[in-house]
C-alpha cells in the first residue's frame, strides 16, 4: 500500500513511520486501550454473526477488518460531539458507550433503534443508504445556530458515497461551513461493486470539488486514524468547517449475513488484506515498543469472551415480539394504509409472535 | 440434562428452505458453543452454521442433499445442566430427556411416514441415526394460526380453503400444499395413487441437482424452482444459444494407440497414484490444436465489434455433480504436460464432486470439453458456454469394426464432435482443429513428442 497521499503512522508490520503533518503522542497504555477496544469489537462481531446463523438475529453487518478505522475515529471524539452512524458502526457505538446488547436489538428486529441517541450522543443505525449524512449536516447547522462548541461526525461507506444524499450533504456543509466531519470507510466493496468502479478519483479528492479539505488515511492504522480524526474534529469545533476523511480499509467479511462475498471477489484479494490486519499491527507495536506480553493480550481475550457470553444471554432474553407490532410505530397518528396492512396481515394469519 | 432442538434458521432475509451440503458433526459428537455444525446452501449462498449449544448431538434431522424448511428441526442436542450454554425460550424449547428419548423410539415409525412427506428429497433415510424428528418428541412451536407456509396460505386463500379446517400432514402438523389440494372440491391434486399397484418404478432419480421422486410415489405434477446450479445452467445456455450461431463438425477416430499408451503409462511406477483417462489425452490434444490454430481460442465481443483471440487456454470441463452441471476450468491448460494435465483434471473433478469449486474457477473459460462417453452415448452436439469459441464432445470409447489396409479389424473407436461459434469460426478452421485433435488421439505419442 505505497501511496504518498495516504497518512500512515504504523506499517502493516507494526513499525512506526513518520509523517510531516501528523504525529501520535499516545503512550503504551492508551495504545493498549485501542487494542482492547478493537479486540472486543471483533469478538462482539463474531458472536453476533454466530447468533445470526443460529436464528437469533435477522441480520448482521460484520465490521471485521474495519476495527482500526472505527476505534481510531471513535476515540478521537469528545463526549459532547454528536455522531450519526450507518448500520455497520459497531466500533463507534462501542466508543460512545452503547451497551453491546442494545446494538443488537435492531438486528433482532425487536426495536427500531436500540438506544437513546441523546444519552450516548450517538444516533441510531441508519439503514437508508447515506441518509445519515444529511441528518449530520442539519444537526451541525443547528450547533452553529446554538453557538455550541461541538463537532458532528457522520459515518458512511464507499458505496454510500455515490448516493445523492451524501453529495447533497457535502454541498450544504460547504455552503454553511458546518462543523461536521464526514468519515468515509472505503472498505473497497459496495456490496458487490468495487469502489474503484464507483469513483474514478480517490474518494477523498471529491471534497476539493465541493470546497473543503479531504484526507486519505490508512484505515487499518489506528494511530493514524486517531490523529487525522482528532485534527478534523478540532478544526470543526474552531469554526474551520467540514472535512472529508477517507479511511482506506477492507471489509474482511460479507456485506451482511445475507451476502456471499465469494461470488464476486477473489480469495487472493482477501489474502492480501489479511496481512494488513489492524489488530495484529498494533499488537506488534505493543510487544516490541512497550513490552506487552501474551498474558496481557490473553486477558483481553478472556474479557471479550465474558462480554460475548453476556451478549448471548441478553439477546436470547429479548424474546420475539408479535410481528403485528411492526405497524405500531410507523406513524405517530393512525393511518389508513397502515391499518389496512395490519388487517391484511391478521387475515393471513401472520401474528401471535411465535415465529 | 435435557434435549434441545436447533431448528433451521432463516440465514438470509426471507428464505424459506435450505439444502444440507455437509454435516460436520455426527450423532454422539460432543460439541462446543459456536462449533461449526453443518454447511447449508440457500438460494443465496452456502453458509456454515455454528452450534447454539454446548452438548451432545442426539439426532441429525436430515441427510446431505435434503432440503429442510426454515423453522423445522435440524439437530437435536442433549445438553447438561450447569455446563449448558444459555438457551432461547422461543422457538428452542426444552423437552425432558426421559420423555423425549422415549418418544423418539415410540414415535419413530410414525415420524418416518409423516415427517418425510414434507421433504423434497428422501435419500438414505433408512439410517436410524438420521431418522427424522418424531412429531411427538417435543412441542416445539406454539402458534395461534394454523401452521403453514406463506405460499400455501395464499394458495388456500385463492381456492377458498380455510386452513383452520385442515389437519396438516407435514412435520409438526404443518399444512402443506398437498393438504390444501386434497381439500379442493374438484380434487385438483389428482386421485390418491398411493396404493396403486401399476403406478410405475419406485426408485428415485437425479434431476437438476436433486433426487426426483419416483414415477410411482411422486406427485403427478411437480414444480421445481429454477435456482442455484440449475439457474446458472439455464441462464448460460439461453444466453449462448440465442446469441452465438452454433455449427458443428464431427469425426470418428481410431484411438487404439491412445488406449495402449494409457495402459502402458498406468503400469509405469512413476505414474502410480495418478488417475489417467482418455480425457487426459483429449485435453492435451485440444490444447495442442489451439496452439496450432489460435483462432479457435477466441470469443466474439459484439459490444465492441471485435473478435478476441487468446493465446492461453482456460480449459473448461463440464462436470456432472450432485448439484447438477458445473463447468470449472483449468487455467493455463496449454502449458501443462501429461502429468500436469492429469493432476489438474483430478483436482478439478474432485472439487466439483465435493461442491468446493469456487466461482473464480468457473470464470474465464476459453475452450470446453464435455465427456459424454461415460453415459454410454456415441456423440453430442453441445451448446457453447457463453463467450467461448468451441466446445468438444467426446463420446464413448469402444471396440468397433475398422478398416485397416482393406481389412476389417477390431479397433478402439471414439467419436468426437465440436460445436463452434460460427460468427468468427468458419467450417474450414473448425474442421482443421477437429482433424488435429483426431490425429493426436490416433497417435498421441508421436503428437506429443513431435509437436
Amino acid at each position: 500500500m505505497i501511496d504518498e497521499e495516504l497518512v500512515q503512522l504504523l506499517t502493516p508490520e507494526g513499525e512506526r513511520v513518520s509523517h510531516p503533518d501528523y504525529q501520535s503522542t499516545l503512550g503504551g497504555d492508551e495504545i493498549f486501550g485501542f487494542f482492547r477496544d478493537m479486540a472486543i469489537v471483533r469478538r462482539l462481531c463474531n458472536e453476533s454473526t454466530s447468533l445470526q446463523r443460529q436464528g437469533q438475529l435477522a441480520l448482521w453487518a460484520p465490521v471485521q477488518g474495519q476495527e482500526a478505522a472505527q476505534i481510531g475515529a471513535g476515540r478521537a471524539l469528545a463526549p459532547m460531539d454528536f455522531t450519526f452512524p450507518s448500520y455497520r458502526e459497531h466500533g463507534i457505538a462501542w466508543c460512545r458507550g452503547v451497551p453491546p446488547e442494545d446494538m443488537l436489538r435492531i438486528f433482532r428486529a425487536v426495536s427500531n433503534g436500540g438506544w437513546d441517541p441523546q444519552k450516548y450522543r450517538h444516533s441510531v443505525p441508519t439503514v437508508v443508504l447515506g441518509n445519515q449524512a444529511l441528518h449530520a449536516v442539519g444537526y451541525a447547522m443547528g450547533v452553529q445556530r446554538d453557538g455550541a462548541e461541538e463537532a458532528v461526525m457522520t459515518f458512511f461507506g464507499d458505496g454510500a458515497s455515490s448516493q445523492g444524499d451524501v453529495l447533497e450533504s457535502f454541498v450544504w456543509a460547504a455552503s454553511f461551513n458546518a462543523p461536521v466531519v464526514f468519515f468515509c470507510q472505503n472498505n473497497q466493496w459496495g456490496i458487490s461493486t468495487p469502489s474503484s468502479l464507483q469513483s474514478k478519483v480517490p474518494l477523498f479528492r471529491r471534497a476539493r470539488g465541493f470546497g473543503f479539505p479531504g484526507v486519505r488515511v490508512d484505515g487499518n492504522d489506528v494511530l493514524a486514524v486517531h490523529e487525522v480524526t482528532k485534527r478534523a474534529l478540532e478544526n470543526a469545533r474552531l469554526g474551520g468547517g467540514p472535512t472529508l476523511i477517507e479511511a482506506y480499509t477492507y471489509r474482511m467479511g460479507a456485506h451482511t449475513t445475507s451476502d456471499d462475498p465469494t461470488r464476486y471477489r477473489i480469495d487472493a484479494e482477501v489474502e492480501v488484506w489479511k496481512h494488513r490486519d489492524p489488530i495484529e499491527r498494533v499488537k506488534s507495536l505493543l510487544v516490541h515498543e512497550y513490552g506487552f506480553k501474551t498474558k496481557d493480550f490473553d486477558e483481553v481475550g478472556d474479557e471479550a469472551d465474558v462480554m460475548a457470553l453476556k451478549l448471548r444471554e441478553d439477546v436470547l432474553a429479548m424474546g420475539r415480539p408479535d410481528p403485528i407490532t411492526m405497524f405500531d410505530d410507523v406513524y405517530a397518528a393512525p393511518h389508513p394504509l397502515i391499518d389496512e396492512g395490519r388487517r391484511e396481515m391478521i387475515e393471513l394469519g401472520i401474528s401471535g409472535g411465535s415465529r | 440434562m435435557s434435549e434441545k432442538i436447533f431448528p433451521l434458521p432463516d440465514v438470509g432475509e426471507g428464505l424459506v428452505e435450505a439444502e444440507i451440503v455437509t454435516w460436520k458433526v455426527q450423532v454422539g459428537d460432543v460439541v462446543t458453543l459456536n462449533q461449526p455444525l453443518v454447511d447449508i446452501e440457500t438460494a443465496k449462498a452456502v453458509v456454515e452454521l455454528p452450534s447454539p449449544f454446548a452438548g451432545t448431538v442426539v439426532t441429525l434431522h436430515g441427510n446431505v442433499g435434503d432440503v429442510i424448511e426454515v423453522d423445522q428441526p435440524l439437530i437435536t442436542f442433549e445438553v447438561g445442566g450447569d455446563g449448558a450454554a444459555p438457551v432461547a425460550a422461543v422457538p428452542i424449547q426444552e423437552a425432558p430427556v426421559g420423555e423425549g428419548r422415549e418418544a423418539v423410539l415410540i414415535g419413530y415409525g410414525v415420524a418416518n411416514e409423516e415427517g418425510v412427506a414434507t421433504r423434497k428429497n428422501r435419500r438414505r433415510h433408512g439410517a436410524p441415526s438420521l431418522a427424522p424428528a418424531p412429531v411427538a418428541a417435543a412441542t416445539v412451536y406454539a402458534s395461534v394460526a394454523p401452521r403453514s407456509t406463506p405460499p400455501v396460505r395464499l394458495y388456500a386463500k385463492q381456492h377458498g380453503i380455510d386452513l383452520a379446517t385442515l389437519s396438516g400432514s407435514g412435520r409438526d402438523g404443518l399444512i402443506t400444499r398437498i393438504d390444501v389440494e386434497r381439500a379442493l372440491p374438484t380434487s385438483a391434486g389428482g386421485p390418491d395413487r398411493a396404493g396403486s399397484p401399476i403406478a410405475g418404478p419406485t426408485g428415485t432419480s437425479r434431476f437438476v441437482g436433486r433426487d426426483l421422486e419416483s414415477w410411482a410415489t411422486g406427485p403427478k405434477e411437480e414444480r421445481i424452482p429454477v435456482k442455484g446450479v440449475l439457474r446458472s445452467m439455464s441462464d448460460a445456455m439461453v444466453q449462448s444459444a440465442f446469441s452465438a450461431p452454433h455449427a458443428a463438425v464431427w469425426v470418428r477416430v481410431d484411438a487404439t494407440k491412445t488406449v495402449e499408451l494409457l495402459e502402458g503409462l498406468r503400469q509405469h511406477p512413476n505414474m502410480a497414484g495418478l488417475r489417467l483417462s482418455p480425457l487426459t489425452i483429449v485435453a492435451l490434444a485440444f490444447c495442442d490444436a489451439a496452439r496450432h490454430f489460435p483462432g479457435i481460442n477466441s470469443s466474439f465481443d459484439a459490444a465492441t465489434s471485435e473478435v478476441v483471440v487468446r493465446r492461453s487456454v482456460n480449459l473448461g470441463i463440464a462436470a456432472n455433480t450432485p448439484r447438477g452441471l458445473v463447468v470449472p476450468n483449468i487455467k493455463g491448460a496449454d502449458e501443462l504436460d501429461l502429468v500436469g494435465m492429469a493432476l489438474a483434471l483430478n483436482t478439478l473433478v474432485d472439487k466439483a464432486r465435493s461442491s468446493t469449486t469456487t466461482p473464480e474457477e468457473m470464470l474465464g473459460t476459453t475452450l470446453t470439453i464435455t465427456n459424454v462417453g461415460p453415459f454410454g452415448v456415441d456423440a453430442a452436439v453441445p451448446i457453447l458456454p457463453p463467450g467461448t469459441g468451441a466446445i468438444l464432445a467426446v463420446g464413448q470409447l469402444a471396440k468397433a469394426p475398422w478398416v485397416v489396409d482393406d481389412a476389417v479389424v477390431v479397433r478402439h473407436v471414439v467419436e468426437i464432435a465440436m460445436s463452434f461459434d460460427h460468427r468468427q469460426v468458419d467450417g474450414a478452421l473448425a474442421s482443421a482443429v477437429l482433424s488435429h485433435v483426431g490425429r493426436f488421439l490416433h497417435d498421441p505419442a508421436t503428437a506429443m513428442l513431435a509437436g
